[in-house]
């Protein structure tokens, strides 16, 4: 019933072409997104028709808030040549955003092909995320001093390693070896044992993080530091440079690119253990949120929780980019990323 | 401006330096690169090293710039003994070598940063850039360089340390013909302006003739001294001179390449092919 309903409301892609009077091709594929949004919207309504309006309503008044904005931008990019870059760019992404909202809605609410109490619709998710999102916020805060805690723990030391064995040989005999044999260690495999001889679960979550972003962060410190171009060194000793000017201002900015790979590994290392620190022991944060709200089957919470995972952890690479951007400037036209 | 002046130079003076290194190949015996080489510069004199490649001549570079320590003999600027690099010998390779992390200006201004000068010389700098005409790039990173341009900024990176000798090893190898010649007279306007004692390795005799006041011709290693040729022409020299072509003419005379004899050997084999 409700799939042929859905189909068609397929013919509905054709109706917002309408308000917008035709201007150019640019216009009309822009007017594809809202076509997509109204589609999802009267799919929407369809199926959520035999659904408690109360935990529906949020996602109306969501996707009537983007049809708004996608049917006023349309004619407003004819007058705003910025915004029209902007939304030629993103037109495709969104609409299949769109599209990919109203098919889960089929699938899940409409269809029920998903075994219900797991897989609740988007319009569950959403009501879940603004129900509750004094606690998803506490969650995602606690969730973020901890992370960058103990990243920025894992940093330092992986930084200061990295340059001892990267530069002092004596340091390298010693030091790699061991590097070698309890670095591929995961981080998370300490965790019986941090348990033990921490005394808070906190502490010893900032400590596995740290453990977890140190191991990559030495490695690649410690290959740029000692694969440093010869002859920089060489230059840099006739023109006077001392120790210090070799270390910090040779072989640290020529380690920088592979540096920055290390604090990129070690973000994708120190997520992971977060979640898993805070799913086994910490008893605040994201990763405790989705098996708190788990125990209570509320997979509704499970799915908000993990949106907002995925925007945290996003945002967090995203400003890590960006740094590197800043820093590595100098490389660009060198190097494409 | 600088002017010219006395000599910031002084004399370069190597004793019977020799050198060798660990052969790969026979882990008991090392492999001799310099047998012991004796040669001595004048302050502010510009002598060039001319030799087959793989003969030292980039190994006596190293040697004096105290990149590598001698087996045996003495090297000496003015009465001081060479131990270790310091600002006071001055290195510019084939590579420009530029720290690309830094921007023209940073790059010059490395030596006096190095030093803990950049305060009080900071005039210097711009001086400098002006000197080798990079005003205009100032700010750029050396990937948009030229070899040319990057060439300069190396040169002014290496003599904003004034330094009493300046070492060239083929800094014009990998560059067009054209600009090649350009920064040969950019190199000698510096020189003459400063009077530092150069050595400039290279393997273009042309070059050669053109900067020198003496030419050095090593043989193959382990390399020893050959000949050193004294060019007497006059400052400023032309390229095409008939004195400048007569010397070209008797150095490649001297050095086998002159083309006379491979003529010859070609007409004595042409029947057998």
């Amino acid at each position: 019933m409700t799939v042929r309903n859905g189909e068609d409301g397929t013919g509905v892609i054709s109706v917002p072409k309408a308000p917008p009077v035709s201007v150019g091709a640019s216009l009309r594929t822009l007017s594809i997104f809202a076509g997509a949004v109204a589609l999802t919207l009267v799919v929407h309504l369809i199926v959520s028709k035999n659904e408690p309006p109360l935990e529906t309503r949020f996602y109306t008044i969501f996707l009537c808030a983007v049809l708004s904005i996608a049917l006023i931008t349309a004619p407003a990019q004819i007058f705003w040549p910025r915004l029209r870059r902007f939304r030629q760019n993103l037109h495709p992404i969104l609409t299949a955003a769109a599209l990919l909202l109203c098919l889960w809605e089929i699938i899940t609410s409409g269809v029920r092909l998903l075994p219900l109490p797991y897989f609740p619709g988007p319009a569950k998710v959403l009501h879940s995320l603004l129900s509750d999102r004094m606690l998803l916020f506490d969650s995602t805060w606690h969730s973020l001093i901890l992370l960058l805690s103990g990243y920025a723990l894992g940093v330092i030391a992986g930084l200061i390693t990295g340059l001892c064995i990267g530069w002092s040989p004596p340091v390298r005999y010693w030091g790699m070896p061991l590097l070698k044999v309890v670095g591929p260690i995961p981080a998370t495999a300490w965790i019986p044992l941090s348990m033990v001889i921490s005394p808070s679960a906190l502490i010893s979550a900032v400590a596995l993080i740290a453990l977890a972003v140190w191991f990559p962060v030495t490695m690649l410190t410690a290959s740029g530091i000692s694969n440093t171009r010869a002859s920089y060194l060489d230059v840099a000793r006739t023109l006077g440079a001392g120790r210090g000017y070799l270390i910090f201002r040779v072989a640290v900015p020529a380690a920088l690119p592979n540096i920055f790979i290390g604090l990129f590994m070690g973000l994708g290392a120190s997520f992971l253990t977060l979640v898993v620190a805070e799913t086994v022991g910490v008893k605040s944060g994201l990763g405790w949120y989705v098996s708190w709200a788990q125990g209570w089957a509320e997979y509704g919470k499970v799915f908000a929780a993990l949106i907002i995972m995925a925007a945290f952890f996003s945002t967090i690479m995203t400003a890590l980019f960006k740094v590197r951007d800043r820093m590595l400037v100098w490389q660009k036209g060198v190097i494409k990323w | 401006m600088v002017m010219t002046t006395d000599a910031e130079g002084s004399t370069l003076q190597l004793r019977d330096v020799r050198k060798s290194f660990p052969d790969p190949d026979d882990p008991v015996n090392r492999r001799l690169v310099l047998p012991g080489i004796s040669i001595t510069l004048a302050a502010g004199e510009l002598v060039s090293l001319i030799g087959p490649s793989g003969c030292g001549k980039s190994t006596l570079l190293r040697l004096i710039a105290g990149l590598e320590t001698a087996d045996a003999g003495e090297l000496l600027i003015g009465s001081e003994v060479i131990c270790g690099p310091s600002a006071e010998r001055g290195l510019v390779f084939q590579d420009p070598n530029l720290f690309p992390w830094l921007t023209v200006r940073r790059n010059i201004e490395a030596g006096l940063v190095a030093r803990g000068l950049l305060q009080e010389k900071r005039a210097e700098v711009d001086e400098f850039m002006r000197l080798v005409e990079l005003e205009a790039f100032a700010n750029a990173y050396p990937h948009h360089l030229s070899g040319g341009m990057a060439q300069r900024v190396a040169l002014a990176r290496a003599l904003i340390n004034h330094p009493k000798v300046l070492l060239l090893d083929e800094p014009l190898g990998a560059l067009d013909a054209f600009t090649r010649m350009r920064l040969q007279d950019e190199v000698l306007r510096l020189w003459s302006a400063r009077r530092s004692t150069t050595l400039l390795v290279t393997h273009d005799i042309d070059e050669a003739i053109y900067m020198s006041d003496r030419i050095i011709i090593m043989t193959p290693r382990p390399g020893k001294i050959d000949q050193i040729i004294t060019i007497e022409l006059k400052r400023p020299r032309h390229r095409t001179s008939s004195e400048f072509l007569q010397l070209r003419g008797e150095i490649l005379e001297l050095l086998h390449f002159a083309g006379g004899e491979r003529t010859k050997s070609v007409k004595a084999d042409a029947p057998t092919i």
